[in-house]
């Protein structure tokens, strides 16, 4: 039930939309049917499956909206939802930064969802190669795996309907040893479950664990880092790269309250900001990381220049505000691609004379918004290099820095990967400030 | 409201403690009227879970439970004189958990049926027995009786529920005009209220009916120079509470003013927004021209509203006992307080620290009757004297450390999702001695006092931290003498609360709490406060977090 066809979710909609009164109507369905596995210990802990689906129903007069919602489909629950849409309308105050409802839309058609899922068998599985190979060498595997296949589609008063499916696995695993004396950390995120390899990932982050064992501490300061991509973007925590592109909002600069705010007032767009090398933008075309085709209200998503050869060329303009400003509106993308070069991360530790490998920073929070300072730690295998090759494993930081001065200390990136929807290099970055030693392991 | 504006107003990015997403906000939205309709009552939900425990003990389990759970939340949302959004969300369905050969398996639906509800069961069923294949450790649950048929909710005097929304709006937009009024630029305030109705059966027998109530309102106001381009921000001093509307009936008894010089109030159990609101407008101004501190060594003096936070995070997430046996290893984080470190009775604080974990606490958010696998809930000692005595259990792991009952720590965010261990509300006892902010002050030769909760963050084994805050205050010689900015203090979490010197007695006493402690893998929320007195910590290292870009 969880997941309709196109032709199922517009039948639908479009029959709810009959039901309509209201000046304007929109309506939309989201569905998804997920499945996970956690282990721990070598053990599994909790495994899991879900299945929701909803209705929501916007009805406008004039300037007034009102919501509702159902997760029943019979036609008497259906005609309720509408009917108290609209009696909410009815009560709410007009709003002063109403903009009309879209009309119909032409969209991009990503790549296609992928029809094989991951079932409980072949989760537990993927679970069971990740688990057996740390346990044979003594070692202890905490991992998760979660997949599954979502749809939304909208419908509208004014002629729009969108549809889209989309299909995602995701996983990640810590290795420690015996001791808890080392740790060492893997993740990666496929559209396609048969592109997994969780016994390959496990080893990775079984070597980084076995290799971080007897870390030494060093003084904190400013150091020339590579920071692996789990260590720039990550999908459950913020992230350095996530925080800097959720900050591009035109209505926060222009109001003043940004670090893309301009001095004397206005915006930082068309300024450059950072190394010419940096390239960042967004394509839900891109064959890696298929984005969404379109925005909760419909707006069509198109590949969109953020940073242009250290360039902000865009900022995010609500319709609202992109109205107010006499500028196209921006949907806001699912993904973000940052450019790169073709270097490994192995490669750019060759290159290397002095520095520190940094796999993962964890508890990633912002200090102060005027400078987009954050501050976080180095986590689960972080290392000295010399002349090229690791040396030694250190003892983690604390690290205060700003993604802004980061990006304008670049001295390497090397070639994009895959993670939390995105595709981010590896970056070489000089003079990254690290204020204090953790104990942690 | 996109999901950055919902961040950005609610402080999310630098007050969620781990924010995995905003699962409960964005789901289904229903229209308010209906939020006081009743759901379904006890005899059918009672049969509904029979149906799911029947299925689930036919196809192999040991043991079941159902959580039938119906959420309803509001949202009021406005910025300086307009209302942005009034959502209403309801999520009403089933998660069942069963236990099979020792492997838990889980599975929830939308679709309320016997029929359905069976079908689910059978499905959690075929989850544990695919995962036999990886189960190393089978899982051994304390006993725990059953209560029969018994019910619980939080003890409020006015839902929020039944209070108009124009009412609830209007208070927010008078809130926003005292800000403004005093001197902000911009203001974004909200209100969340939060219904959760939770039925929970099991095959022990019990068949538990709770009605939770909880309520949140805050803002965050700002002040800009467009010269400059420097812009400064002040965020609410109230705390999510559970309690009703009544928290939101200014009450001169349940305010606590801050020590002289700081132009501070702190709230008990009721909140004045007004007066709070005018008081942020007037500091967030001010923020944008305050002298940037000189780091070194200071004697801190911390308020309840930001001392909170770091019992959370240096005392709370270290004592779940589910991170210290490393079950949270790839997300959360380990403990640096394992069963071997505790075992060599190693201080954790200084004689003065003692804390207790109390899911019974009036006001507190996390505050309920039963958990989520069926245990009544308590208060215990985690800290006495600066020893760590105990930690925060659940039913499967209780034989890990010779104990025989969980302390009912189980909960899961809503029906969709599976329970595991959740923080209790985790509060430092104020001092047996009577002592006024001003009076702990007086004794501060070179300190800092800070008010209010900010940026956060510590490391995953719980050692290394860093907080920031809201207002920051320097002490010379014992008085108040000027306000700062650019303030964040680094510690290690055994040498803080070893420099720990005492805290303020009962009447100073105040909750700090949140919506969005998140942890597990899916990423789940849970509410939980702590309280605590004005505390005093000496010699803490104090760093000035200006940057130029």
């Amino acid at each position: 039930m969880a997941i309709l066809s196109q032709d199922e979710a517009q039948a639908l909609l479009q029959k709810v939309l009959t039901y309509s009164t209201a000046d304007e109507c929109a309506v939309s369905l989201n569905g998804r049917t997920t499945g996970n596995i956690r282990y721990a210990r070598n053990s599994v802990s909790t495994a899991g499956a879900q299945d929701t689906i909803s209705l929501a129903v916007e009805s406008r007069f004039g300037k007034r909206a009102g919501i509702a919602t159902c997760n029943e489909f019979d036609e008497a629950t259906l005609r309720r939802c509408v009917q108290r849409a609209e009696e909410i309308a009815h009560l709410a105050p007009e709003s002063p930064e109403y903009v009309p409802l879209l009309g119909p839309q032409t969209y991009l058609s990503p790549p296609s969802a992928v029809t094989t899922l991951l079932t409980p068998a072949t989760r537990a599985q993927a679970a069971a190669d990740s688990m057996t190979l740390c346990a044979a060498k003594n070692l202890a595997s905490a991992g998760f795996l979660d997949g599954g296949v979502r749809f939304q589609a909208l419908r509208n008063s004014k002629g729009l309907a969108a549809y889209q499916q989309s299909t995602n696995t995701d996983f990640s695993v810590t290795v420690r040893t015996a001791d808890g004396r080392g740790s060492g950390y893997a993740i990666a995120d496929v559209t396609d479950p048969a592109k997994l390899n969780t016994k390959v990932l496990t080893q990775r982050a079984a070597d980084k664990a076995i290799g971080s064992v007897n870390a030494k501490a060093i003084e904190p300061g400013k150091y020339t880092v590579i920071l692996e991509p789990a260590a720039l973007m990550a999908g459950d925590d913020l992230s350095l790269l996530g925080g800097l592109l959720g900050g591009l909002d035109a209505r926060s600069a222009d109001e003043g309250r940004s670090f893309m705010t301009k001095k004397g007032g206005g915006n930082r767009k068309g300024e450059k900001l950072f190394d010419e090398r940096v390239n960042i933008y967004s394509d839900p075309l891109n064959a890696e990381v298929p984005g969404n085709a379109f925005d909760n209200e419909g707006l069509p998503t198109q590949r969109l220049s953020w940073v242009e050869k250290g360039i902000v060329k865009n900022l995010y303009y609500s319709r609202f505000w992109a109205e107010k400003n006499k500028v196209a509106p921006t949907a806001y993308p699912s993904g973000f691609v940052m450019s790169g070069g073709t270097q490994s991360t192995a490669e750019l530790i060759k290159g290397t004379a002095k520095g520190i490998l940094v796999t993962r920073l964890w508890y990633i929070r912002e200090v102060d918004p005027q400078t987009l300072l954050y501050t976080g730690l180095t986590r689960d295998g972080t290392f000295y290099i010399e002349n090229g090759a690791i040396k030694f494993p250190i003892k983690n930081m604390r690290f205060n820095e700003s993604p802004i001065i980061m990006l304008n200390n670049v001295e390497a990136i090397g070639r994009p990967v895959r993670l939390a929807g995105c595709l981010v290099p590896p970056l070489k970055i000089r003079d990254f400030t690290f204020t204090s030693l953790s104990d942690a392991i | 409201m996109n999901r950055r504006d919902f961040v950005g107003l609610t402080g999310l990015g630098a007050t969620a403690l781990l924010l995995p997403g905003l699962p409960g906000f964005g789901a289904q939205r229903v229209d308010p009227s209906r939020l006081l309709e009743p759901g379904a009552d006890t005899i059918l939900k009672k049969r509904l879970a029979d149906a799911a425990l029947n299925a689930a003990k036919s196809a192999g389990a040991s043991y079941a439970d159902v959580r039938i759970g119906r959420s309803l939340n509001q949202y009021v949302f406005t910025r300086e004189k307009q209302v942005q959004n009034i959502v209403s969300t309801e999520s009403y369905g089933v998660g069942i958990r069963v236990l099979v050969n020792g492997c838990w398996g889980f599975a929830s639906t939308s679709v309320v049926t016997e029929a359905s509800l069976a079908a689910t069961a059978r499905l959690a069923a075929d989850i544990a027995k695919a995962d036999r294949l990886v189960m190393k450790e089978p899982v051994q649950l304390a006993p725990q009786q059953g209560y029969g048929e018994v019910s619980w909710r939080t003890p409020i005097q006015q839902s929020a529920f039944e209070v108009p929304v124009k009412q609830k709006a209007d208070l927010l937009l008078a809130a926003n005009a005292a800000a403004l009024d005093a001197g902000a630029s911009y203001i974004n305030s909200a209100l969340f209220q939060v219904n959760e109705q939770k039925y929970f059966a099991s095959t022990d027998g019990s068949y538990i009916d709770q009605d939770v109530h909880r309520l949140w309102p805050t803002f965050n106001a700002t002040a800009v120079d467009t010269k400059t381009g420097k812009f400064r921000s002040r965020e609410a001093l109230s705390a999510p509470v559970g309690l009703g509307y009544e928290y939101l009936t200014p009450s001169a008894n349940e305010q606590v003013y801050g020590p002289q010089g700081t132009d501070t109030v702190g709230y008990k159990l009721r909140y004045d927004i007004l007066a709070d609101a005018a008081l942020a407008g007037k500091q967030a101004k001010a923020k944008l021209g305050m002298r940037s501190v000189t780091p070194g060594k200071y004697d801190l003096v911390l308020d309840p509203g930001h001392l909170g936070l770091t019992i959370h995070e240096s005392v709370g997430h270290p004592t779940e006992l589910d991170r210290v046996l490393g079950y949270e290893a790839n997300f959360a984080g380990t403990s640096f307080a394992t069963l071997e470190w505790k075992a060599k009775n190693l201080p954790y604080g200084s004689p003065q620290v003692n804390i207790v974990a109390d899911k019974l606490q009036p006001g507190a958010v996390g505050t309920v009757g039963y958990d989520d696998e069926g245990v009544k809930t308590k208060e215990w000692d985690i800290i006495r004297a600066g020893k760590l005595v105990d930690y925060q259990k659940i039913r499967d792991q209780a034989h890990i450390v010779g104990q025989k009952a969980s302390d009912g720590c189980c909960y899961a965010q809503s029906w969709e999702d599976v329970q595991f261990q959740r923080m209790a509300n985790i509060s430092l006892r104020p001092g047996p001695a009577k002592m006024s902010p001003d009076e702990m002050i007086s004794k501060v030769d070179k300190g800092i006092y800070i008010a209010g909760a900010g940026s956060f963050s510590i490391d995953q084994q719980r050692f290394n931290f860093q907080f920031g805050g809201q207002l920051f205050f320097a002490i010379e010689k014992g008085k108040i003498t000027e306000p700062l900015e650019d303030v964040a203090y680094q510690a290690n979490t055994q040498e803080f609360w070893g420099a720990c010197q005492g805290s303020c007695d009962q009447s100073d006493y105040r909750l700090f709490g949140t919506f969005f402690d998140g942890k597990g893998q899916p990423a789940q929320v849970s509410s939980v406060s702590h309280g605590s007195a004005t505390t005093r910590f000496n010699a803490v290292n104090v760093i000035n977090t200006a940057r130029k870009v």
